[in-house]
């Protein structure tokens, strides 16, 4: 599965368009992690639990897009987007969404 | 010989209550001096590793033309979680009653962003050009009441290899 971010496959010619895929998941910190980053949020600076939560949350987002493309038969998802909002306090909602398609 | 340990009491239970209503301050200058050398350290590490990653562009655009032909393509991505320390957030408040740029606010923002594009190229160090990069920053929580207050900078990109021409 080849990802891309522009609207073409550099290199390759695309033969079939299957439409929006789409994978999003809502995730809520844990009690563990929030002590940490309350405690490195006094000082300020990067907030490591944080970092990978999300990371963990944008990589489950693509996994379920990636695996909605293959089912359409798709080898390639080109023009992706993420976008994340709070839901509520200290949940976010990660969206990976983009074209899949197969080149030939 | 009985007044001495009466006032040295009265000394120590002065003490306790100006640290006790003083700690807030000492907190936040305590805060200031260790998020300031955080926020110092951190621009060393983001000045070293940009200049090791100049060879590589990335770039906004997405046009390739005029360029070798491309053997392979793939998403990069990057991501960090920043906060601010308390002594920012409390001049913060001061400069809402005043207007004006937030410097000390920009100058967080400005770091999560560059470590975001640095680690967007270190997902992808074999590349030779990062095309259609595009930044997101998004907040997590306001830091209102109890809640942390921190934002999420996500960078990405098409990171794309050329084809080697032999000279």
């Amino acid at each position: 599965m080849i990802l891309t971010n522009i609207e073409s496959i550099p290199g390759k010619n695309i033969i079939e368009h299957y439409g929006l895929v789409q994978g999003s998941t809502i995730r809520a910190k844990h009690v563990g992690r929030d002590l940490m980053a309350g405690l490195k949020n006094i000082v300020g600076g990067e907030l490591k639990g944080y970092t990978e939560l999300m990371k963990e949350a944008r990589q489950q987002a693509s996994d379920r897009m990636v695996e909605q493309a293959q089912e359409l038969g798709a080898d390639a998802i080109i023009n992706i987007r993420f976008t994340t909002t709070s839901v509520s306090q200290g949940a976010a909602e990660m969206l990976a969404y983009g074209t899949a398609v197969r080149f030939g | 010989m009985e007044p001495q340990p009466h006032s040295q009491d009265s000394f120590i239970i002065t003490l306790i209550v100006v640290i006790i209503y003083a700690s807030p301050f000492l907190i936040l200058f305590a805060t200031y001096f260790i998020g300031r050398s955080i926020e110092k350290n951190h621009y060393k590490s983001i000045k070293e590793r940009e200049d090791n990653w100049t060879h590589i562009p990335a770039s906004t655009g997405k046009d390739l033309s005029g360029m070798p032909p491309v053997v392979s393509a793939e998403l990069a991505v990057g991501s960090v979680v920043i906060s601010v320390d308390r002594f920012k957030r409390w001049l913060s408040g001061i400069r809402n009653i005043f207007g004006g740029e937030m410097k000390s606010y920009s100058s967080v923002i400005d770091r999560g962003r560059r470590e975001a594009i640095l680690r967007m190229k270190e997902a992808c160090p074999e590349a030779d050009m990062f095309v259609n990069c595009r930044i997101m920053t998004s907040t997590i929580s306001n830091g209102k009441g109890k809640a942390i207050g921190c934002s999420e900078v996500l960078a990405y990109a098409t990171a794309v290899r050329f084809q080697q021409t032999d000279e």
